[in-house]
């Protein structure tokens, strides 16, 4: 079942075309990783995808309905964002910023429920913040900050997760953690997870599938297999890329500069 | 944490009810406080002739008077607290107040002007309105891209905050130039204005009217506020129409503020702190913040304002020199102690 698709999507900033003619489409069960250089339009491909931004052309749908078509609490129980970075101006507590998260839910109740309670708590226990729950959000360290984040993006119970480099601030073990819980989210649940990263090692491991952005408008999608090619890679990235075996598993390591 | 859905719940019915409390204790005094004393025992008596609307004993007569008085700066304190913590979630700042985009100071340029061309009291209030309410048209008119959000994820709030900023500046020189050309036999009274006085201010409905409107909107949309204050632009992505939500507090903020100067002069302080102490004793969580900074500004007016009158008796003193003077120490404090 096709979770999202673009129709000839092209995403511009000002006189630059970044995307042209995007037909792509993601199926429930996949986990899609977007690589590509900085400033290749990947975080505005994905507010695109988000409905929080308007493309140059084109149009995007989920579950075969244009995203305008959608009324926005609904759409909110079918995709779930996470943003690049964000910036706490207030005081609130871990759980509050969680149980937000809810919102879609409850929207003709002015408090939570206690199945809010429980899927917000479900969902910081497995991201392993639940004794921060009570904590400021502005005191909390980068990497915690990040991982209550994505709790709220859980806790929302979405169909499609769409992730802005989730990857962001995180120690290398809650970077394999977090990102082996998303791939079990597609594996197991079905759901379709999009999201940005650089770590071409980490996206190897565990995307079924993989798009390409140049940033002049060209593209390329397709499977794991086919698109994390050494060459390929190198391509869209700006700079030689070699791959080792090592343990069953493909190692990209960038090739040494020319001094 | 685990049992924490009733406990919101009542905690919330807690604080409001005991901000409740403490707002009718001092309305209370309030009644009992001036020149005369108004014993404790003689207010029944003296509410229920008021309510009859036959006040014919001393007390009666005092009451009628001070409870009008109070009543306008309940309203007054009301609205400028929710004005100020309805800018500071549209804005995401805990430092903007309702006079930060300048709404005041328009109203301050209109009532001037009427001031200094001895204007009749009516005329003061219209115009005072009428500045209020050109400003913040202007200020929506310029801002109105930023206001509907979407691709500038932080720039919107910052570009509508230095835009009020700015026409609050130019509004400011307008009153030095009116202030420093004005008859010295009007200075007094447009002094007394930009201060912020509450003495002979008529009991009217509409400021009160404004208030419930603006607190019954403010609670509905709550929730939406705390999205907005947590996830900006993003919250579009929970559901929230933030475009509509900006421009419904912008426009009843304006609104608040435009009623609160209106019938009392550009009062500083309480739209700044009351929300912001609110936020420090309660939490950020709108849906108590909300009644809770109504309740908070309205009594925290209505004490300040039985001091100005009281202090320095016969002698009145304009509501705004004080509010800052109690109202600091007791922020100061409270910030201090919490940080430690």
């Amino acid at each position: 079942m096709t979770t999202i698709a673009t129709h000839d999507l092209s995403l511009s900033i000002g006189p630059r075309t970044l995307v042209q003619g995007l037909n792509w489409r993601a199926q429930a069960g996949e986990c899609w990783s977007i690589i590509g250089r900085n400033g290749a339009g990947k975080s505005t491909l994905l507010r695109t995808l988000a409905g929080l931004q308007q493309p140059a052309a084109g149009a995007v749908e989920i579950r075969g309905r244009a995203l305008r078509d959608w009324p926005l609490t609904e759409l909110a129980r079918e995709r779930a964002f996470l943003a690049q970075s964000r910036h706490d101006a207030f005081a609130y507590s871990v759980i509050e910023s969680v149980l937000s998260a809810r919102h879609p839910y409850h929207a003709n109740r002015y408090w939570e429920g206690s199945d809010d309670h429980q899927a917000a708590l479900a969902a910081l226990a497995s991201m392993e913040v639940a004794d921060l729950a009570a904590r400021d959000v502005r005191t909390l360290s980068g990497g915690e900050r990040q991982r209550v984040a994505i709790a709220a993006l859980l806790a929302q119970q979405t169909p499609l997760l769409l992730l802005d480099e989730p990857a962001n601030a995180l120690d290398l073990a809650h970077q394999v953690s977090v990102m082996g819980l998303l791939a079990r989210l597609c594996r197991e649940q079905g759901k379709t997870v999009v999201m940005i990263g650089h770590d071409l090692n980490l996206a190897a491991r565990i995307s079924t599938h993989v798009l390409l952005l140049m940033g002049d408008g060209r593209w390329q999608a397709g499977s794991n297999q086919q698109t994390m090619q050494p060459s390929l890679l190198g391509d869209y990235l700006g700079h030689p890329i070699d791959m080792i075996e090592h343990a069953g598993h493909r190692i990209f390591i960038p090739k040494e500069c020319p001094a | 944490m685990q049992a924490s859905v009733p406990p919101m719940r009542q905690r919330a019915t807690l604080i409001v009810g005991a901000m409740l409390a403490v707002s009718i204790a001092i309305l209370l005094f309030a009644g009992m406080t001036g020149s005369i004393r108004v014993p404790l025992a003689d207010m029944p008596d003296a509410l229920r002739q008021l309510l009859l609307g036959r006040p014919e004993s001393l007390a009666a007569s005092l009451l009628e008077l001070r409870a009008s008085r109070a009543l306008v700066a309940f309203a007054t304190g009301g609205a400028l607290a929710l004005a100020g913590l309805m800018m500071q979630a549209l804005l995401r700042n805990p430092l903007a107040d309702p006079y930060v985009l300048g709404v005041s100071s328009g109203a301050s340029v209109g009532a001037l002007l009427a001031l200094m061309l001895m204007a009749s009291t009516l005329v003061i209030d219209a115009a005072a309105l009428c500045g209020a309410v050109g400003v913040a048209m202007l200020l929506y008119l310029l801002a109105r891209r930023d206001l509907r959000g979407g691709q500038a994820a932080e720039g919107g709030a910052s570009m509508l905050l230095l835009t009020g900023v700015i026409v609050s500046a130019l509004c400011a020189s307008m009153i030095t130039l009116m202030l420093s050309i004005a008859p010295e036999g009007r200075l007094r009274s447009m002094i007394f204005w930009l201060i912020g006085d509450l003495a002979g201010a008529p009991l009217r409905l509409a400021p009160w009217l404004v208030l419930a409107g603006a607190l019954l909107y403010a609670m509905r949309n709550a929730r939406a506020m705390n999205m907005v204050a947590l996830h900006a632009e993003n919250a579009v992505t929970l559901g929230v129409r933030v475009g509509a939500l900006r421009k419904g507090l912008f426009f009843v903020s304006a609104l608040l503020t435009a009623s609160a100067v209106t019938s009392a002069g550009s009062i500083g302080f309480v739209g700044l702190i009351v929300p912001h102490a609110c936020r420090f004793a309660f939490g950020p969580d709108h849906r108590v913040l909300v009644p809770a900074s109504v309740l908070a500004g309205g009594a925290f007016l209505v004490l300040c304002d039985t001091l100005a009158r009281t202090i320095v008796a016969p002698q009145q003193l304009p509501v705004g020199a004080i509010t800052a003077m109690i109202g600091a120490p007791v922020f100061l404090y409270q910030l201090h102690r919490l940080r430690k």
